[in-house]
């Protein structure tokens, strides 16, 4: 339907972008075609993100050139990539909630009349736009009436009606139900007929293999290849997206400890869900045992650890803990009942960065003896250097706010903070993000160890090496479902990818081991 | 639909009912010249609670307006007693200067990135200093301008009348209005309120937009303090302490959202009302003492908040995760 | 209260101002400092200042912590009246000093709780939650008072305004009390650590099974009682109660004091001592001014520019622009480590929620 021999809509050829040494995309071409759904994948800190607000003017690259129809361009903010007709849709649609439907789209290009907006033009504009898109809905109610799906549809009428030839869909579907997907994917359909080019940022593989003509991978920062989907294979994907060979897959590089089969488990959960965020699932936890949660981004991994600490409540399915029901209502219970939590979001969700490395390792400690015990302070400063000697955190002194420390110390810091507890379980959410490799081996060494003492684990990671290396099970997630349990031979990277590849099938319940 | 005029329509019913209930136990209460003098007495309530209306939506607060409306009474004294100018002149004065006083407000919560709240405590620290420099005394303002522009009302003939002050309210309502719903710059201020940062991805001017708020803000507690001026035919430093606290009150019993993106200036219009109804049924009473305006207006506070916290939880329940704390 | 080497340094600009103001009254007032005897009490400026900063310091003892957890408390001025206008009623109708006190503090309690609950348990926005009881609060005082200003005569209750502790007057030993007591609370109890970590991060601080509701409550009931106190004092020291002035814009001056004694607005580290202070600059420039003699409407002028530009140093904009030096001895490689943190996640994708 194109020519070949004109430009490409959207060629990027050699972008880099660097901040502050961390070199986040190295090289990278990208190519979009006229007509085209074209998916851009990459675990994280693959560069997707980068080249996304490289293209929308967030950022300015280092190096490279963009050219749109042929002529090289330079977006230099959001409304300059609007101007040369590249518009975005990210996964938190960025509308306003308040603003009713027909205000969203026609924000700062409302129709005058009279040197006033034309309400009327505006909802009857708005209406006609939507039919487009096969939505009636009632254009002057506010946004947040609506479901997310719907807003995203009204997000990407705003950005193709500011004549967008570009469209970039960032994680869309990321909360949409499986009906609104498809109502989506029709959307994208008819634009492409138009000619739009749409770049598609996902992680669901089934989506990409639904819609998409092509697949670009990056992984960090740097292109793995441009394929056409047709031609690819769902596993050669995968093995694309997390870098390995799969004929040299890695296999388990310690023997996990022995766990007696026969002994009750310390956990149990039993069709353990939550709507919109994670299937019912069946999942024992033994102690001394690591269960590692793998799974692509958004496979729902971080939605289990985040219901197995009471963090969200479950709104189905029971949880024993020593053969007791217990009662999950929020972190204080899980604490108490010997529960440990490091999050996936150190920063927001774990440290408390003002105050002092000691005052984050003793904090889970007091909060569960109470304000009116208090640690005194030779003890507290007798924890905290134990564990700074014991985990090797790199700090002056305990007295540092522990914002201040890099990345791999913080993880140690929230580390000892529960470890302070001891914990009978312990929930480790991507323990080794954003961590230098000799903090990371650190951490996995303090993993191995902690379940030799007879802790229980469970250990969320996007590494397959490092969760193959420590699990004794691995419980594989795809789409919000736990898909598969892993045990003995079975873990290994390449059973693992291929649970992770395979083709939606009807979502199985955990396998018992 | 009905959601988003919901606050709106329980503000008019609670004005309604409450006015019902005044003209049931008192017998002259329904008549037109009670009407009117509501509307004069809050006249220039209701002036500076539109400003204020501006600056809640646009996710903001302003506690310099009392202090502005103080300050603009002063100078008109000044000006108009001791410097001799026309009363026309010094109004264009007091505006101009009101008006930049709050763009500067503006300017250093946008550029500073400093809460509102403490800038424009700052603010009203300032405009009532610089009053109280300029005069500790109750100058009274004798320019025959005054009178004759206090005996401007148009009078209906069953008796009452809709005096200057109160024809500038409901024109300033109006205008208020017509800029919250039928301009860019209505819709821009929306759209901070509603979330700065997507205002911002959507190409609101947010610096711009900011300013000129708080510059309205300033310029409508300017004609509240010249309307006020009027009223009392006096200029005083202490003049209008506490109508901040009025006017934001008057705001959210309008069923404005404290916190931004959600209201109606029409809404504000009946909280101004009802306040000054809670008054009037006390002046009626003769028996009931003035503290349980503040009483009334205190327990109306907590409603409309747990009623606009309710409205938000049930709109948002949507895919929205309780955080948990 | 612990004063390390760093907390000293952090803190230097405050005590420095402190000594700046008092110097500046003691040039234009060389008697300043002079302290006399007299009936048992002493007396003089210095005195003077901190018997009428008493109130004030009061509120920043309270506020200080309700800041600390990233709140505020507007209604301490009408917690004040209350308070006042029900130890002057009771006295009034003959009660003797114990119920009294004991019902003026506990009005204050449940003011504080009240706050408490609506920032707490419903959620509300500081600012928002505490604004009710600051409109309502004052026709409460003036309910209780039948809006009269209601004298008393009562040599126990007014011994709290005018009287003296071996020589040292009632308002500065209570003042003083109350800070030994609120440092003992929470720096002898795990209280202040919970409190700086609820302001800092309240999300962390609950995952780390912090009881975060129970926190936000206590420092708001803890504020409401200082309020009651200093609503005491300032009724016994007029021997009256004056609903409708009692306290008025005291909240503002007590939000000024923690500000200016360095505890952020944005909650996190507070330094009690370092409101003491901030409340001390306040009232010794209001004292300066007086004796100086200039005008007292100058006062707000003043404390205009002082807020803004401890505000302006405290700026995110401007802290950009020039670095603060936390601290200057090895600041420099941390900092660059802190930097190359950032753009980490900066780049990092889209979380997995």
């Amino acid at each position: 339907m194109t020519n070949p021999h004109a430009p490409p809509l959207l060629a990027i050829r050699g972008l880099s972008k660097a901040f502050l040494g961390v070199q986040a995309l190295d090289g990278v071409d990208f190519t979009l075609r006229h007509g085209e759904i074209h998916a851009l994948l990459g675990e994280n800190g693959a560069g997707k993100s980068t080249l996304i607000k490289t293209l929308t003017g967030v950022y300015q690259r280092d190096g490279g050139t963009i050219a749109l129809n042929g002529a090289e361009i330079a977006p230099r903010s959001v409304e300059d990539a609007q101007r040369l007709n590249i518009g975005t849709v990210y996964q938190e649609v960025n509308l306003l909630p308040n603003l009713s439907v027909a205000e969203n789209l026609f924000l700062g290009r409302q129709p005058m009349r009279f040197g006033l907006v034309d309400r009327a033009a505006m909802r009857r504009r708005a209406r006609a736009i939507l039919d487009g898109y096969g939505l009636s809905i009632d254009v002057a109610a506010p946004l947040q009436r609506f479901s997310v799906a719907t807003q995203q549809i009204v997000a990407i009428a705003r950005a193709v009606d500011m004549s967008a030839k570009v469209l970039i869909l960032d994680e869309p579907t990321a909360s949409l139900d499986a009906q609104e997907v498809a109502v989506l994917f029709d959307v994208m359909r008819g634009l492409k007929a138009r000619g739009i080019g749409i770049v598609f940022v996902t992680h669901f593989l089934d989506q990409v293999y639904a819609v998409c003509d092509r697949i670009t991978v990056l992984r960090n920062g740097r292109l793995v290849g441009e394929r056409r989907t047709a031609d690819l294979p769902r596993l050669d994907l995968v093995a694309m997206m997390l870098g390995r060979e799969l004929e040299a897959a890695a296999h388990r590089l310690a023997q996990p400890t022995e766990v007696d089969e026969s002994a009750p488990p310390l956990l149990r959960f039993q069709g353990v869900g939550k709507a919109r965020s994670v299937a019912p699932f069946d999942l024992d936890i033994r102690p001394g045992e690591v269960v590692g949660l793998a799974g692509l981004l958004g496979s729902g991994r971080t939605e289990t650890a985040r219901l197995a600490f009471g963090v969200d409540r479950a709104d189905s399915g029971t949880i024993t803990v020593d053969g007791a029901p217990v009662a999950l209502r929020g972190p204080r219970e899980a604490i108490r009942l010997g529960f440990g939590y490091c999050p996936e979001d150190r920063k927001k969700e774990g440290i408390v960065g003002e105050l002092s490395v000691r005052e984050n390792i003793i904090l889970a400690l007091q909060a569960r003896q109470g304000w009116l015990n208090p640690i005194p302070r030779r003890r507290q400063e007798e924890i905290a250097d134990r564990f700074i000697r014991l985990l090797d955190i790199r700090t002056p002194d305990a007295e540092r706010p522990i914002q201040l420390l890099s990345g791999g110390n913080q993880q140690k810091a929230l580390l000892a903070r529960w470890l302070a507890t001891e914990p009978r379980f312990l929930i480790l959410d991507e323990p080794t993000r954003g961590i230098d490799v000799g903090a990371h081996a650190e951490i996995i060494r303090l993993i191995e160890r902690l379940c030799a003492d007879g802790m229980a684990l469970l250990v969320v990671s996007s590494e397959l090496e490092e969760i193959v290396a420590y699990s004794r099970r691995v419980v594989v997630l795809r789409d919000r479902h736990h898909v598969a349990a892993l045990t003995g031979e079975d873990v290994c990277v390449e059973r693992i990818v291929a649970a992770i590849a395979s083709e939606s099938s009807p979502p199985v319940a955990e396998a018992r081991p | 639909m009905i959601q988003r005029f919901l606050p709106l329509i329980v503000t008019m019913m609670v004005l309604v009912v409450g006015f019902l209930l005044c003209a049931v136990q008192f017998p002259n209460f329904a008549s037109l010249r009670v009407v009117g003098n509501l509307l004069t007495d809050n006249a220039f309530v209701g002036i500076a609670a539109a400003g204020m209306t501006f600056v809640i939506l646009s996710g903001g607060i302003d506690l310099s307006v009392g202090a502005v409306i103080g300050f603009t009474t002063v100078l008109l004294a000044v000006l108009i007693e001791q410097a001799g100018l026309h009363p026309a002149v010094a109004f264009a004065v007091a505006l101009a200067v009101a008006t930049g006083f709050g763009a500067a407000m503006g300017a250093v919560i946008h550029w500073f990135q400093m809460p509102p709240f403490i800038v424009t405590l700052a603010g009203m620290f300032i405009a009532r200093g610089v009053s109280f420099v300029l005069t500790t005394d109750s100058i009274p303002i004798n320019h025959p301008l005054y009178s004759d522009l206090n005996d401007v009302a148009w009078r209906f003939a069953a008796g009452g009348r809709l005096s200057l002050p109160a024809m500038l309210m409901l024109g300033v309502f109006g205008l208020s209005m017509l800029l919250a719903h039928w301009t860019r710059f209505g819709a821009n201020i929306y759209a901070l309120g509603g979330n700065r940062h997507s205002a911002e991805l959507m190409g609101v001017p947010v610096a711009r937009t900011t300013v000129a708020v708080y510059a309205l803000s300033g310029l409508l507690a300017g004609l509240a303090g010249i309307v006020f001026s009027l009223y009392t035919g006096a200029g005083y430093s202490l003049a209008a302490t506490g109508v901040e606290l009025d006017t934001i009150t008057a705001v959210v019993i309008g069923g404005t959202q404290l916190t931004g993106g959600y209201g109606l200036v029409l809404g504000t219009f009946g909280g101004v009302l009802i306040q000054g109804l809670i008054q009037t049924y006390i002046t009626f009473d003769g028996t009931m003492s003035s503290w349980w305006t503040k009483i009334a207006i205190g327990v109306l506070l907590f409603v409309f908040i747990l009623l606009q916290k309710g409205l938000l939880a049930v709109w948002s329940d949507r895919g929205g995760e309780p955080a948990e704390a | 209260m612990t004063l390390s080497s760093s907390a000293l340094r952090r803190n230097l600009p405050q005590c420095g101002a402190l000594i700046a103001v008092l110097l500046a009254n003691w040039l234009l007032f060389p008697d300043f400092f002079s302290i006399r005897v007299q009936d048992g009490r002493l007396f003089g400026s210095l005195i003077d200042v901190m018997n009428r900063g008493a109130p004030v310091a009061l509120l920043a003892i309270g506020m200080t912590m309700v800041i600390a957890t990233r709140g505020v408390d507007l209604s301490v001025g009408a917690v004040m009246a209350i308070s006042g206008a029900i130890a002057a009623t009771m006295t009034q109708a003959g009660w003797s000093l114990p119920p009294v006190l004991l019902v003026s503090l506990g009005a204050g309690l449940l003011c504080g709780l009240w706050n408490g609950v609506l920032v707490a348990v419903l959620r509300i926005q500081p600012i928002i939650a505490t604004l009710i009881l600051m409109v309502a609060g004052r026709g409460i005082a003036q309910l209780i008072t039948e809006g009269q200003i209601v004298t008393f005569v009562s040599p126990g209750l007014a011994a709290i305004g005018s009287g003296a502790v071996l020589t040292v007057p009632t308002p500065v030993v209570l003042t003083a009390a109350t800070l030994a007591v609120t440092a003992l609370l929470v720096r002898a109890t795990a209280l202040g650590l919970m409190i700086e970590s609820v302001g800092v991060n309240r999300l962390s601080s609950a995952y780390a099974g912090v009881n975060t509701p129970v926190i936000l409550i206590a420092v708001y009931v803890w504020c409401g009682l200082c309020a009651a106190v200093a609503g005491l004092i300032v009724t016994a020291d007029i021997r009256g109660a004056d609903a409708n002035n009692a306290g008025l814009w005291l909240e503002l001056d007590a939000i000024l004091a923690v500000v200016v004694g360095g505890t952020s607005l944005l909650g996190g580290r507070f330094g009690l001592l370092m409101s003491i202070v901030g409340a001390a600059i306040i009232q010794a420039m209001n004292t300066g001014i007086l004796l100086s003699g200039f005008k007292p409407e100058f006062n707000l002028i003043v404390k205009a520019a002082v807020l803004m530009v401890v505000l302006l140093a405290q700026s995110p904009a401007l802290s950009l622009l020039l670095p603060r030096p936390r601290s200057p001895a090895n600041a420099l490689p941390i900092a660059a480590k802190v930097t190359s943190n950032a753009p980490g996640k900066a780049h990092k994708e889209g979380s997995a929620q």
